[in-house]
């Protein structure tokens, strides 16, 4: 197995993980960048073949770039129980990756939460949709309706209008007073406010509305007909796309392996982004969803602290307190409401992958026992989607994560073991 | 008697929910205790091959009316079970002699088997490797889905009255007593322990007898490939590999699961506890496979677990009275035959319970055995 050494790896090339590497290497640190697309960005940064990469996303790249930080894409984490040597694979096998310090900054999935016609085909994440516009879905002149909570409903609503989209409504389940409060707080931070009210300009003409949230699809004809639960009563819509995503979970699952300690979904970290492990940080929506500019400020703290800069890591800490705050604030404004723990059917499916129906789940008492007697979350996403819905509907935490992260063919498996060719 | 129960069940592995539901169906008072969920640990872990087995006349003894009970019984459609039968594979003439031996021991015995050549074999299973020499085919082994079986038997026992108490952990068995972590004391005219690994600390480690170490297993299982393998396939030289001396082994064991998945083991490695999964036990367990499914390495694996076998020196389970503690039986010890051996060992414990004929010769599995005394007896 071909080896892969630097002093810090970054797992993810997401704002936190390329401002981290950013920072290292400006601090004269050997860092290497993995990420599991071809392409750095992550999510918010996710390169559009239309439009390109972000501006912002191309100053924080070349930074790292000149300051020496190596990229190497498509890599994704297999397997992690030693933090100084992690298995990944990418187009030409596994590949172990040998490091002195690790930062995770492993991003964020939608939430997704079941309701009767959820796995009917047109009905898909909001992130899902526009990152499959990104990668060149013609969504011109398709009519798109979405649903669920949080500002990625306003920022992909704008996004797909600009490419051509027919938007013909947004339902948020948060209350509107909760999100009108959130915005008048945005009063303090000019440059959210200003994005935020960039987008209000964008969707123009958009119906949105609030206290709403999607009860039931079904297919009609060549279309799918969706019905939502609004403060007007029911509404339905006829629609080529239903985007419905309640909010995002921090991605945890190499932090899990390695055996860090995670708390209410998140892994916890320190002041410096250190994670209970030694020599293990953490950053960006892995450790709780709070945006890009906290999830740059987690980076430059890992960066600086990953060079010993304690004292410079100390001050870049209180930006990303501040920052955190507004995480904080995101999550009182969109906590997800009572409501939606009963939108599923007895017959609705929770596991996509094994297709087992809610009801089948009524005499497990947590994710284990949903796993060894329904075999939810025993299918390829191993537990990635219904984990968080469960995590919302029952209050189970997920079971514990096992390798690999990503399915492997039984001769990449067994090649995790090869010694190092050099 | 106690007010309480007339019989506590500690553990709710495989092992206890089978004793639970025996004892219930027998009119015992059942409670059982079990310190995580039911069926969580080894029985999760491990592959529900329900099989016979001729290591031993005792072995085979307990494997025999095991896979009997598991056959006459009914189980609902969670249990996934799957008549599909084992095939021993030979690699090469010596091991075909020794499937020849096997099939005329075992039909002295009574057991259905089939005499498989290599065409026979290829016939029977396409993805084997050509250059294998044959096979036996044991009709009436069995595939099942251990918790779901759990499950099953404790709702049984539920159903004769038996209460089951999940997250609640003993501490320590006496005679007729059991302390929890919480510190309730309860006491019962019987305690039957059914706690696998746990069994010699919660007994306060004898220093003589009732030694159980970990095997560590690891298995992997693949997306769904239906009709990649039909019957559950282990080559000849597993029993060496499984019983045999050395610290660390492998040992080729496929088989088919009702939803289409590959379940692939097997790995062994004697008093390792740490659950993770090692690279070089996986590598050596799939090329061993390859050996026999040469395109097994195509397949998609989702899965990689590990589980810990409750092991025995002579690898024959604990079943029986404690001889200074005549209230408590201990069940434990099963290594990798828990799931086929759960009925048997729990009909054993009820025989014993109620002081009736057993079924099956008590002595080979007492806890104060000697092993030497009964080769020779």
């Amino acid at each position: 197995m071909d080896e892969l050494d630097c002093e810090v790896l970054v797992v993810g090339a997401g704002p936190a993980g390329v401002a981290a590497a950013a920072t290292a290497a400006e601090c004269g640190r050997d860092v290497l960048v993995v990420d599991d697309n071809r392409h750095p960005g992550g999510q918010i940064w996710r390169r559009s073949v239309a439009t390109g990469t972000p501006s912002i996303a191309e100053r924080w790249l070349g930074r790292a770039q000149s300051a020496g930080a190596r990229f190497a894409f498509p890599l994704r984490i297999a397997d992690a129980h030693d933090p100084t040597r992690l298995v990944a694979v990418g187009d030409d096998g596994p590949i172990a990756l040998r490091c002195e310090q690790l930062v995770l900054a492993l991003g964020a999935s939608e939430r997704f939460l079941p309701f009767p016609g959820w796995t009917i085909p047109g009905v898909c994440g909001v992130g899902g949709l526009q990152a499959l516009v990104k990668q060149g879905l013609a969504i011109r002149g398709q009519r798109v309706a979405i649903a669920g909570s949080g500002p990625l409903l306003l920022a992909v609503a704008a996004s797909l209008r600009e490419h051509g989209a027919c938007v013909l409504g947004i339902f948020e389940q948060a209350p509107r007073s909760r999100v009108r409060r959130f915005g008048l707080g945005l009063l303090a931070r000019p440059g959210k406010l200003a994005h935020g009210l960039g987008l209000l300009n964008r969707l123009r003409g958009v119906p949105r509305h609030h206290d709403a949230w999607p009860t039931r699809v079904e297919v009609r004809g060549s279309s799918l007909r969706a019905t939502f639960r609004t403060t007007h009563g029911e509404r339905t819509l006829d629609v080529d796309w239903l985007a419905a995503g309640f909010g995002l979970v921090p991605n945890v699952d190499v932090a899990a392996l390695l055996g860090c300690r995670i708390e209410d979904e998140r892994v916890v970290v320190d002041e410096f982004t250190r994670t209970t492990i030694p020599d293990v940080f953490a950053v960006g929506e892995t450790i709780g969803i709070a945006g890009v500019e906290a999830a740059l400020s987690d980076g430059i703290t890992a960066g600086l602290a990953c060079a010993g800069r304690d004292a410079d890591a100390r001050r870049a800490a209180r930006a990303r307190y501040r920052e955190r705050r507004f995480g904080d604030a995101l999550a009182r404004t969109y906590a997800l409401r009572d409501e939606l723990r009963a939108l599923a059917a007895p017959d609705t499916v929770i596991c996509r992958c094994e297709d087992t129906p809610i009801a089948d789940l009524a005499h497990c008492a947590d994710a284990r026992e949903a796993k060894l007697l329904a075999r939810c979350g025993m299918g390829p996403c191993q537990g990635r989607v219904c984990g968080p819905a469960l995590a919302f509907l029952r209050g189970w935490s997920r079971d514990s994560v096992r390798p690999p992260l990503v399915p492997l063919t039984f001769s990449e498996l067994s090649a995790l073991d090869e010694p190092p060719c050099r | 008697m106690t007010d309480v129960a007339d019989a506590i069940v500690v553990g709710a592995g495989i092992v206890g929910a089978a004793c639970a539901d025996a004892l219930a169906q027998d009119g015992w008072r059942v409670r059982v205790l079990e310190r995580a969920r039911p069926g969580g640990r080894a029985t999760a872990a491990g592959m529900g091959h329900v099989l016979v087995l001729d290591d031993s006349e005792a072995q085979f003894a307990l494997t025999r009316l095991g896979r009997d009970l598991w056959r006459a019984r009914d189980w609902p459609p969670s249990v996934e079970r799957d008549d599909c039968g084992t095939i021993w594979v030979a690699a090469d003439d010596a091991e075909f002699d020794a499937a020849r031996g096997k099939s005329e021991w075992y039909a002295a015995r009574g057991v259905r088997t089939g005499l498989l050549d290599a065409r026979a074999l290829r016939d029977a299973e396409p993805e084997l490797h050509e250059g294998l020499r044959g096979g036996l085919h044991i009709a009436d082994d069995l595939v099942v889905h251990p918790p779901t079986a759990t499950a099953h038997l404790l709702a049984c026992a539920r159903a004769h009255g038996a209460l089951v108490e999940p997250l609640r952990s003993v501490r320590v068995v006496g005679d007729g007593n059991v302390e929890l972590d919480d510190d309730t004391r309860l006491s019962a005219a019987l305690v039957v322990v059914a706690a696998g690994l746990d069994t010699p600390r919660l007994l306060g480690h004898r220093p003589d007898a009732l030694r159980i170490r970990a095997k560590k297993g690891h298995l992997v299982i693949s997306d769904r490939a239906p009709g990649f393998v039909r019957h559950q396939l282990v080559e000849l030289g597993y029993l060496k590999s499984a019983h045999g001396g050395t610290a660390r082994s492998v040992a080729f064991n496929a088989q088919p699961r009702r939803s289409g998945q590959l379940l692939l083991g097997s790995s062994r490695q004697v008093d390792v506890v740490e659950p993770r999964v090692e690279h070089d036990m996986l590598a050596a367990m799939i090329a061993r496979a390859m050996r026999f499914l040469p395109r097994i390495g195509s397949l998609p694996g989702l899965r990689v677990w590990t589980g810990l076998r409750p092991s025995t020196d002579d690898n024959l389970p604990f079943i029986g009275r404690l001889p200074d503690a005549p209230r408590t039986i201990v069940a434990a010890g099963h290594e990798g035959l828990g799931i086929t051996t759960s009925l048997s060992t729990a009909k054993l414990v009820a025989d014993l319970a109620a002081d009736r004929t057993p079924c099956i010769d008590p002595r080979w599995f007492a806890c104060d055995r000697s092993t030497a005394e009964l080769a020779h007896g």
